[in-house]
């Protein structure tokens, strides 16, 4: 299966769903509804023709610049029978990132969601247990959002002149 | 009692004297018992130190123990992140006084590289440590250098440094309580 012809199937059965798509290093992206992303996500698995069975990641990217959909939840499918993968965003604001947890259709999104909310803040409603996952359990921030800095503030023999804060 | 000599002695017919203190810092000396906790690079770099080409056998600092309740040298070697901080700190706790710490490499003695928010910057945040090891990772000689420095400290260490106001007010600042020192007084 190519990239057109997932595309085209796509678009047949999600209609106006489908918010907008483009090929991004060979692989098909598309832009769906944070509302509609749980939906979509669990139409590819189940569907016959498209089987995307597997989940291979989710992630997510902070665009503090662009109001209103500051956060972008990325999925990363893979369809094992028709050999294409295929990247799912969706776009949430800053104010209250929540979205439907995938954990009812994959097991494996348990530890990979706990990553997108310990990193990023991410809520993915109906999660068993959404706790942090690789950060301490007192870290009160989430720190890939760009607001933070990566350096370690208690750090006192760096001169910022020349370590670039 | 090879040496013996480096001791302040007197010697007599049958008999040699010296002091109690030195005796023992002398016994312990040459005694110490390293626990290796090693995350990272570092760590390689310990292993090759314990192998056959550098063998750090050879210096009296051989038997590696991995309880940290029989041991009295903690060689951290590698990252801490702030996540193993707290066990780092339970496991010098564990160890019986007296105890030694040996920071192996940049990051254990200063974060290193790792600037950033998850890595702790320097593990004499949480434990005082008696010698550094510089390097990114230092090569196994300066290791073993480093081990003998602590030999050195151990060697020259009073007997009663452990009960010392001093000590105390050190093992305060990072909020370690002391161990088994109150029913040795």
């Amino acid at each position: 299966m190519t990239n057109n012809e997932l595309l085209d199937a796509l678009h047949e059965h999600l209609g106006t769903k489908l918010i907008a798509s483009e090929v991004l290093f060979d692989t098909l992206v598309i832009e769906v509804s944070a509302t509609e992303a749980y939906g979509v996500i669990e139409f590819l698995k189940n569907d016959s023709a498209l089987s995307f069975n597997f989940l291979t990641l989710i992630g997510a990217v902070h665009y503090p610049e662009e109001k209103g959909r500051e956060l972008c939840v990325v999925y990363h499918m893979h369809s094992w029978k028709n050999a294409i993968r295929l990247r799912i965003k969706s776009y949430l604001p800053q104010e209250n990132p929540s979205i439907k947890s995938l954990t009812p259709l994959f097991d494996g999104a348990n530890w990979q969601e706990r990553e997108t909310f310990d990193f990023f803040g991410v809520k993915f409603e109906g999660h068993p247990n959404l706790t942090r996952i690789l950060n301490m359990d007192d870290m009160d921030y989430h720190p890939m959002l760009k607001q933070y800095h990566l350096e370690d503030e208690t750090r006192e023999d760096k001169d910022d002149r020349f370590f670039g804060r | 009692m090879g040496k013996i000599e480096d001791l302040e002695v007197i010697n007599g017919e049958g008999y040699q004297l010296t002091s109690l203190d030195k005796a023992v810092a002398l016994a312990r000396s040459n005694s110490v018992w390293p626990l290796p906790f090693a995350t990272s690079c570092c760590g390689i770099e310990f292993m090759a130190t314990m192998g056959s080409t550098y063998d750090l056998s050879r210096f009296g600092m051989e038997r590696m123990s991995f309880t940290p309740r029989q041991t009295d040298l903690l060689i951290v070697a590698g990252t801490i992140s702030k996540k193993l901080a707290p066990v780092l700190q339970k496991v010098y706790e564990q160890m019986a006084e007296p105890k030694w710490v040996l920071s192996v490499g940049a990051c254990a003695s200063s974060g290193g590289i790792f600037d950033t928010y998850s890595v702790l910057q320097g593990i004499d945040r949480i434990i005082p440590v008696d010698v550094y090891v510089p390097g990114c990772p230092p090569r196994p000689e300066q290791i073993i250098d480093g081990v003998i420095n602590i030999h050195k400290l151990v060697k020259h260490e009073p007997m009663r440094r452990r009960y010392s106001e001093e000590y105390r007010h050190l093992l305060d600042t990072y909020e370690i309580e002391i161990t088994n020192s109150e029913h040795d007084k």
